[in-house]
């Protein structure tokens, strides 16, 4: 355990060391210097905190909506408003929030630090991708103030969303939502999947990635594979609405079910896109609170990676009720019930964990229990959808809201709750109180089954989903007035969460650079880290790296130290393969986001948006890759020295 | 599933757990099978989870340093999650048969002498057509009340003109989509009379909320009366105020949307009214029909359904009173 | 504080297109200017009244104008002006307009009818449709920003989409050309 590395007790080499970094890796300063920021803390931080802004929005409005359902024939939101909400709950919870968060927050700021480099690669890129993001909700929701609010639910299928029935520019907004969201996180998965191949440290191979950078490093790969369905399909929504194409024409020849296809295509995906890193951040926390390795890594391992796989094998399961051939019908039932196998396989090895070790129940543990109370049923209900006879009855009722919100909120929100409790000590250098933290959890489990769990019964007696009211006398009314009433604690316990995050920014316990004597690498380092991650770039010897580290641990030397240097592995073995240099802190992916955002809401409103919008974009593009003469110098040298 | 349907204000004319027909049935009994299987797997997974983490918690104080394993202590648990893998797959399997069966079975009530009903989803009502063989009007149209007769299989024929919808009667039979197109069947059939409450299922905009309609169920004889009065041209006005409604129904907005058959009303936009006193409900199965609602649905249907095609009119009172009285013979 | 003053404005700024454009009013309440059902005749409607929005709102709106090209096939409009091209009617989307081309004058046409076959649809259309089908009407040679035009429609495609078309200029916004028997 001697590779950790901490500020204190440094030797006068080291604090000469650091200081060196430090004047290489900080981030520009001032107001001008936080448009210029590159590093991965910095970009990791601000996606977290934007991800958890809009999970409050998307909060609010449910509470706005559950308030309209807890009386029949209510009008406390108009059919119009109630639409515009639902519709924006669900965009934002699925692309503002869970994606961006469960995907682009947690592996930007973690994996660089988990695999132990000094950033992530393709810094600039991050910058920009981040910008797309906050700059497209942004656009999102001054729409939404302006009345433009998107109102054809969060799959907007046509006709619906098409150009006749969707008057106005309320599904064109949620369109170009879809582009931007979508570059970002492409943009962010070409960076994980090059970080976790070729940025790894010396020593992790393959065979040591820590579980949570294998699940983002899968996601990554779904992400790659599955968005451009989604960006197919909004796309081609937008040029039928704004360009007059007929691609969903039924009249010319075009297809509603095309749409479908496409987007859920993508849309199932997504789903695992948002659990994926739910389970690996389970991985994570079993495994340090139960005090061993974790059980059956491979198992683990290969469970993401075929959960990925098939992922792409059942998006015909949400188009059951269109009316789908026998044959197909049986696949895809088949498909969707297999996909409960690796899962299965999951659940398994952590609880042979657990049961193996010596298990320390504090707050993360406890959320990751709720994890397993709600994760599951919400799983089991999902073998009800599968099955095609059974989904023809439960298929857009409130049973696939109750199934859904026991998914994603018991997959992935139960786990990131989990998550930003366990690695807030790394974030801010504080701990949060326990005490406050095990209240929170208890009022969001009580809370969340409260409201989630009649709307099962709800749904089997016949209530469809997206409905703004429903008549009195048909058996709704008390389950929609109690899931109102869960919708309380729920607003209670989140309000105590962002409580306990103030005091303890303010006024927690110093935490120390490992609290939870935890084995990966974002450990090795303080808390919070450096603006250089690491002071000596560390090597790795097991799976755990900090409770694996042989005696004497080497750590990696010979960078420079006088340009922002850093070493590459080879993909399989994490040997060491070359030297190479990151780019500087700049503007240009600042100035590129907002050239690409006047395309994007320009082509809302005219064909010629991207097409005029390219010229700056261009421009700004030319201006970020502009060479630096010094760079370029010492990257010929350093290949000169690398051939030699 | 007993438990599910016990709780007070509940009256069944809307859900899957009380099927009256013979699809509904077989996919309930798929229901009830995958229901007792997760409820035990569920119960004794979070046991052994909880009986784990309680006999292996540590105190909070410290955490430990971490554990030695290796091949030979993990070898119990490299069983047990074998184990519990192959019940999961074999479990899987038992679920996926009856699940084949349900389909197999639902697939095989397709038969090509049912009758065919066609209903075509409207922003936010249903047509519904029957094929009529003796008299003059070869398409008995009607909306919103779909009668069939009892025990016969019957084929429903759907598409739509402007959305998706989705056709869904719980108590009868699995929802289908109707798209525009595209042209869906749905075979069903009722065995127990009674009026079955059914919903659009696919959001549908605006009025999605307010697009329900009711199968009626009724003995073989019934049916065929019903079809038969339902095939007959609107009976004409015989008082001087029916007369006078007619009139009323003629000059107004009415006339530009609705047909009655048997006058010169004959537009196809809206629901026809040839029979509209013999319906149970107006609006699409949200009001009942009582000549107050009407009078008010009238007037001003956007107050009761914000949204929806139905413009607000404007007409004196007694222009009103002889319309609604008009209304009210059309049986 | 300034700083988040000017924001504020600058959100308000930008709501004010929006709402206009994305303003949907499905009560129009029964009010009793109705002009195209002859006078008022009676306060009797449910539901509570309110005023009508102006004329002009029509224009503005994406909504109402969606409403009046659904209108215009639903009253058959195209029964005899085709899909703007005229037929057994003039053609609607180009500059040539023989009762004038502002919208109360279009308005007229419909309420009033004209003569060699435009009924009158007094008292058979209520008043806010009348003004729909206005806007729709006008859109159709292009006199309504882009924003707030149909696009294509969900049928065989016969024409450009109506906000992707050239705006004409009809010769005389302000007189009305006396019918040529």
């Amino acid at each position: 355990m001697n590779a950790v590395v901490t500020q204190t007790g440094m030797t006068e080499a080291e604090r000469r060391k650091a200081a060196q970094l430090e004047r290489i890796w900080r981030e520009p300063p001032g107001f001008i210097g936080w448009f210029k920021a590159v590093h991965h803390t910095t970009i990791g931080k601000r996606y977290a905190i934007t991800a958890f802004i809009f999970f409050l929005i998307a909060g609010l409005l449910a509470g706005m909506m559950r308030l309209q359902l807890a009386f029949p024939e209510a009008h406390i939101l108009s059919n119009d408003q109630y639409n515009q909400f639902f519709t924006m709950h669900g965009t934002t919870m699925m692309f503002l929030f869970a994606v961006p968060m469960m995907f682009e927050a947690l592996s930007v700021y973690f994996v660089p630090l988990m695999v132990g480099t000094r950033n992530i690669a393709f810094p600039r890129l991050n910058a920009y991708s981040y910008y797309l993001y906050l700059f497209g909700g942004i656009m999102l929701y001054v729409a939404f103030l302006c009345n433009t609010g998107a109102d054809r639910g969060w799959f907007s299928y046509v006709t619906l969303a098409g150009p006749d029935f969707g008057p106005g520019k309320r599904p064109d907004f949620w369109a170009q939502l879809i582009t931007f969201t979508e570059v970002s996180a492409l943009a962010v998965a070409v960076e994980i999947v090059v970080t976790v191949f070729r940025l790894r440290a010396p020593g992790m191979s393959l065979n040591r990635i820590p579980i949570f950078v294998w699940g983002e490093l899968v996601v990554a790969f779904m992400v790659i594979f599955s968005l451009p369905g989604v960006v197919l399909s909004s796309t081609m929504l937008l040029l039928d609405r704004t360009c007059g194409t007929q691609f969903f024409n039924p009249a010319a020849g075009g297809d509603v079910l095309l749409f479908q296809h496409l987007f859920w295509w993508f849309g199932h995906p997504e789903v695992y896109l948002i659990f994926l890193p739910g389970t690996a951040i389970v991985s994570t926390i079993v495994t340090t609170f139960s005090r061993r390795h974790v059980f059956g890594y491979l198992v683990l391992v290969l469970a993401l990676v075929a959960t990925g796989f098939m992922a792409f094998g059942l998006w015909v399961h949400h188009m059951f009720a269109t009316g789908i051939p026998q044959i197909a019908e049986s696949y895809f039932t088949a498909a969707s019930m297999m996909i409960a196998i690796p899962t299965g396989a999951q659940i398994f090895c952590w609880i042979a964990t657990m049961a193996t070790g010596k298990v320390v129940l504090k707050t993360p543990l406890w959320w990751v229990l709720g994890f397993f109370f709600t994760f599951i049923l919400g799983g089991m209900t999902g073998i009800f959808v599968a099955s095609v006879p059974v989904d023809l009855q439960v298929h857009d009722t409130y049973f696939v809201v109750a199934h859904f919100h026991y998914v994603l909120i018991g997959g992935a929100v139960f786990p990131l709750f989990g998550a930003l409790t366990y690695w807030f000590p790394k974030l801010t250098g504080k701990m949060m109180s326990e005490m406050l933290g095990q209240v929170t959890f208890w009022l969001f489990f009580v809370g969340f089954n409260i409201t989630f769990f009649p709307m099962h019964v709800v749904g089997i007696r016949g209530m469809p989903r997206r409905v703004y009211t429903y008549p009195a006398g048909m058996g709704w009314t008390t389950l929609n007035q109690i899931e109102s009433l869960g919708y309380i604690l729920l607003f209670v316990s989140v309000s105590l969460f962002l409580w306990n995050v103030f005091r303890s920014f303010r006024a927690g316990e110093p935490a120390g650079p490992n609290p939870w004597r935890a084995g990966t690498l974002e450990w090795a380092t303080s808390s919070p880290p450096p603006c250089y991650n690491f002071l000596h770039l560390p090597t790795v010897n097991g799976r755990e790296a900090l409770w694996d580290a042989a005696p004497n641990q080497p750590v990696v030397v010979g960078l420079d130290e006088d340009t922002r240097s850093f070493l590459t592995t080879r993909t399989l073995d994490a040997e060491p393969d070359s030297k190479e240099e990151f780019p500087a802190p700049t503007f240009w992916p600042l100035l590129a986001a907002l050239a690409t955002t006047a395309a994007f809401i320009g082509s809302i409103f005219t064909p010629w948006g991207i097409t005029i919008g390219a010229i700056p974009i261009a421009v700004t593009l030319i201006g970020w890759f502009w060479p630096v003469k010094q760079a370029a110098e010492r990257r010929r040298a350093r290949e000169i020295w690398q051939t030699e | 599933m007993t438990i599910l349907s016990a709780i007070p204000g509940f009256h069944g004319d809307q859900t899957s757990l009380n099927p009256v027909g013979p699809g509904a049935a077989r996919i309930e009994h798929t229901f009830a099978v995958i229901f007792w299987i997760t409820a035990v797997v569920y119960c004794i997974v979070l046991f052994t989870l909880v009986v784990s983490v309680y006999r292996k918690r540590h105190s909070l104080d410290t955490m430990p340093d971490p554990q030695e394993t290796s091949a030979a202590s993990d070898r119990l648990a490299e069983r047990a999650v074998a184990g519990a893998m192959i019940v999961t797959a074999a479990l899987l399997f038992v679920m996926l048969i009856s699940s084949f069966r349900t389909s197999r079975a639902l697939g095989k009530m397709n038969d090509d002498q049912a009758l065919t009903i066609d209903v075509y989803g409207h922003q936010w009502w249903w047509e519904v057509r029957y094929p009529n063989t003796n008299g003059p009007y070869k398409i008995v149209e009607t909306a919103n009340e779909i009668h069939l007769p009892v025990g016969v299989p019957i084929r429903i024929h759907g598409t739509s003109r402007d959305v998706i919808h989705s056709f869904w009667a719980p108590n009868v039979q699995g929802k289908r989509d109707l798209m525009p197109g595209y042209d869906t069947d749905l075979m069903l059939q009722i065995n127990r009379p009674g009026r079955w409450r059914g919903q659009c299922a696919e959001y549908c905009g605006e009025q999605h909320a307010h697009m329900s309609f009711y199968m009626v169920a009724e003995p073989k004889e019934q049916f065929e009366a019903w079809l038969n009065a339902e095939a007959k041209p609107a009976v004409a006005p015989g008082t001087q105020q029916t007369v006078h409604g007619q009139q009323v129904f003629l000059t107004h907005a009415c006339v530009m949307c609705h047909t009655i058959r048997g006058t010169a009303a004959g537009s196809r936009v809206g629901p026809d009214l040839t029979h509209v006193a013999r319906r149970a409900t107006i609006a699409a199965g949200e009001l009942p029909n009582t000549i107050g609602n009407l009078g008010g649905w009238i007037l001003n249907a956007q107050a009761l359904k914000p949204g929806c095609r139905m413009p607000p009119n404007q007409m004196s009172g007694s222009d009103l009173q002889d319309l609604l009285a008009y209304l009210e013979t059309l049986r | 504080m300034r700083l988040r003053l000017l924001a504020c404005a600058v959100l308000v700024l930008l709501a004010i297109p929006g709402c206009k454009r994305e303003q949907r009013v499905f009560d129009p309440g029964a009010a009793k200017s109705q002009v195209a059902n002859g006078v008022a005749l009676t306060d009797v409607h449910a539901g509570g009244g309110t005023a009508p929005p102006s004329p002009a709102k029509y224009q503005e709106s994406a909504y109402a104008v969606s409403e009046g090209k659904r209108l215009y096939n639903a009253y058959n409009c195209s029964g005899c002006h085709a899909h703007g091209g005229g037929a057994i009617g003039p053609a609607l989307m180009d500059a040539e307009w023989i009762y004038g081309s502002r919208p109360d004058q279009i308005y007229s046409d419909i309420v009033q009818g004209r003569p060699n076959g435009m009924p009158s649809f007094s008292g058979k259309i209520p008043d806010y449709q009348v003004w729909e089908l206005v806007a729709y009407v006008r859109s159709m040679s292009g006199q309504l920003p882009t924003d707030v035009a149909p696009s294509r429609s969900d049928e065989m495609p016969v024409a450009k989409a109506e906000q992707a078309r050239k705006k004409e200029h009809p010769e005389d916004e302000s007189q009305q050309k006396v019918a040529q028997p």
